[in-house]
């Protein structure tokens, strides 16, 4: 039991100080080259080499438009989802905030609202859905997973009972063509040119303030952020409503994008959101997660899907593509886990015997 | 040459990615020339042209056999077929499937819509670059000619007619749709409605409509609950290929088997069984393969510029024989024909 013990202590804590010296210099010496993001890079290169072969069509630059369009709302999610998860906890009801907006926004317009006033309605409606998320997780202190799945129902679910069976449209047409046409003189959709721009807010926030390293630190060890002085239960909750903000932001580029808003216009697609987040390294179980990994995993799963489309590939095989590239994304690391692991016990062992 | 080009924005410095692309480049070209040998000024359909069949689903088993119909006419033709869709039916999996049709110059879409305006701006952007665009299935509310299976009021009002025949006129029935917004099944409804309002049928009551998603579990699971919320139901009426299989399996290992009456739009293959066990004595459909047949030659008419979609424009349809362009609910449209009655005694002649 005690040497069981040892161990973890040892794995987690003193990850470059294990008991084989040999094994411990050729990891350090190749520490960085072997950070997830590193992969990721790589397997970008990868993917533009692979979409260069199985389509001329690929590398043209009108296709950039292509492959950001069809990921521009899922990755501009990914941003706050990340940082949840970073917190140790989740929101699975992303979408159906999203449909929520978009119908609200579309119901408001068919009344007779100002376009620009349906928008800002539906974009702080979703602070109100994000905030109660965060009272749910954080004040009565239930599991994230169940509630945000509670959530993700019961959002669509008042969605339908705003707009049942029936789709809103005839938005203005100059805003509707943010789904065909690129940000002027450059082939970047406009959904691409937000998320750049909350990338790099996300990304300042997180690793170079008091705020990201508080986040970090929540997930790392929830106890010891506490008694610190880390408002843990204020910043998740800060954290919650940040992304349902965000996904109400993209229910408003969604239904511009299909002229249309419908509440179950994104039934599903919460998954895509959760891909990108988990491909990027991002740990389930908080604590460690970055946005260039999430900028990186948004391009990877795009061009792939992009590419696979324009080589004809039925959508099926797609799944089976993306589905095992998200297993591939948990296995590497935690292989690499049990392989260290299964050596300090060996080790171990070996000492016992001694 | 235009491949070279923009080829170099990103890996000019790779060798291999430079003899594809000037392979393709070249296949392009030839390609493209064969293509425009062909279509000077030529009365009769364009050969070489693409087209993309791009169902609700990859998957839908009615679906695929349009798809293989649309094969059929187009191959006859001397057209290509690219069949593209996603594996779910949302407009947001249909999206990219137009967005490769449009970069990669199809020549025609042939699109079972999953939302009749979701799908609006691609299409007509499709249809801004001069790509044939035509709907089957499941219109939209964008497109230059509906393919439809057959006259939606008569679809309406014969599944009306063949559950009253058989429920004597008298008790109370229920509908199991496909997805509540899916436009085909609510235009059916709604002329199922209107059949209902003659006297012949003044002892049926329509007790509520059902949707099963065209999802097999969640079709079983709708179709238990709805028996169980109402125990004297009669009958079912399954408009939906998934809807009514899903209900005849759970029939045929209940209690209300022979007891309650089902009929609806099934597909021959899966509905054999239940016709010849008893579960369901009559159901009706079309054939989906002359449907997709029907939409190749459309969209080649179209795309060959020897109709335009135009009131009275007449086409010849291969072994079909010749159709005329008519005015439909949402624009144009052709009708493919009445709906087909199947029995116990004719079904073993139909093999899809």
């Amino acid at each position: 039991m005690s040497s069981d013990v040892q161990t973890a202590t040892g794995g987690t804590s003193q990850p470059d100080m294990p008991l084989d010296p040999g094994g411990g210099g050729l990891r350090a010496r190749l520490g960085p080259l072997m950070r997830w993001e590193s992969g990721l890079v790589v397997l970008l290169l990868a993917t533009v080499l692979m979409g260069s072969q199985l389509s001329s069509m690929f590398l043209e630059s009108g296709n950039f438009f292509y492959i950001g369009i069809n990921v521009g709302e899922f990755a501009i999610m990914a941003l706050p989802l990340m940082l949840i998860v970073v917190t140790g906890e989740i929101d699975l009801s992303v979408t159906s905030q999203l449909e929520l907006s978009g119908v609200v926004m579309g119901y408001l317009f068919a009344h007779g609202w100002p376009i620009a006033a349906a928008m800002v309605v539906a974009v702080c409606l979703g602070a109100v859905t994000g905030a109660f998320n965060g009272f749910l997780v954080t004040r009565l202190g239930l599991p994230s997973m169940i509630v945000t799945i509670g959530t993700l129902t019961l959002y669509e679910g008042i969605a339908q009972v705003i707009l049942p069976n029936t789709a809103v449209g005839g938005f203005p047409a100059g805003l509707t063509k943010i789904g065909l046409v690129p940000i002027p003189h450059t082939e970047i959709p406009y959904s691409i040119g937000f998320f750049i721009i909350f990338a790099v807010i996300t990304a300042v926030v997180l690793h170079k303030t008091p705020l990201g390293r508080s986040i970090y630190a929540i997930g790392t060890n929830r106890e010891a952020a506490f008694f610190s002085g880390v408002h843990v239960k204020r910043i998740k909750m800060g954290l919650f409503i940040t992304s349902g903000i965000l996904s109400a932001f993209c229910g408003v580029l969604w239904s511009l994008r299909f002229a249309s808003a419908r509440y179950d216009m994104a039934t599903g697609l919460e998954l895509n959101v959760v891909v990108i987040v988990f491909f990027a390294g991002t740990a389930f179980s908080g604590g460690k997660g970055s946005v260039i990994g999430v900028v990186l995993a948004a391009a990877i799963f795009a061009g792939v899907q992009n590419a696979l489309t324009l080589d004809l590939v039925p959508a099926q095989n797609q799944n089976i593509v993306i589905g095992s590239l998200l297993i591939a994304s948990v296995l590497i690391p935690s292989v690499a886990d049990v392989y260290r692991r299964t050596g300090q016990r060996l080790q171990d062992l070996a000492r016992r015997r001694l | 040459m235009k491949r070279l080009r923009t080829g170099h924005l990103r890996v000019g410095g790779f060798a291999t990615l430079a003899v594809a692309a000037v392979m393709v480049a070249v296949l392009a070209s030839a390609g493209a020339a064969t293509g425009s040998t062909n279509r000077v000024n030529s009365p009769s359909l364009t050969k070489g042209q693409t087209v993309y069949f791009i169902p609700k689903d990859t998957v839908n088993p009615y679906e695929v056999i349009a798809d293989q119909g649309g094969k059929i006419s187009l191959t006859a033709i001397g057209d290509k077929q690219v069949v593209s869709s996603g594996t779910s039916d949302t407009a947001a999996a249909q999206e990219p499937s137009i967005q490769t049709a449009i970069e990669t110059g199809a020549a025609g879409i042939v699109i079972a819509g999953n939302d009749p305006a979701a799908l609006c701006p691609e299409l007509n952007q499709a249809m801004a670059k001069k790509i044939a665009v035509v709907t089957f299935d499941s219109d939209t509310n964008c497109r230059q000619l509906f393919i439809n299976q057959a006259n939606t009021q008569q679809i309406g009002e014969s599944e009306v007619q063949i559950l009253g025949k058989e429920m004597g006129y008298k008790g109370q029935f229920a509908i199991l749709s496909a997805e509540s917004t899916a436009t085909n099944q609510n235009a059916w409804i709604a002329w199922m409605k209107v059949e209902m309002k003659k006297p012949l049928y003044k002892n049926m009551q329509l007790v509520k409509v059902y949707y099963g998603n065209d999802d097999p579990a969640t079709s079983l699971q709708v179709t238990e609950s709805m028996l169980q919320a109402y125990p004297n139901l009669k009958g079912i009426i399954a408009p939906t290929t998934v809807g009514i299989s899903s209900a005849a399996q759970y029939l045929a290992h209940s209690k209300y088997k022979g007891k309650v009456i089902l009929t609806g739009l099934g597909l021959p293959s899966q509905m054999k069984e239940y016709l010849y066990d008893g579960t369901v004595a009559e159901f009706e459909l079309w054939n989906p393969r002359n449907l997709g047949y029907l939409a190749g030659y459309a969209v080649a008419a179209i795309a060959s510029h020897v109709i335009t979609p135009k009131v009275g424009q007449t086409f010849r349809a291969g072994n079909l024989g010749t159709y005329t362009i008519i005015k439909g609910v949402g624009g144009l449209q052709v009708v493919l024909g009445p709906p087909f009655v199947f029995t116990k005694a004719n079904v073993g002649q139909f093999n899809f």
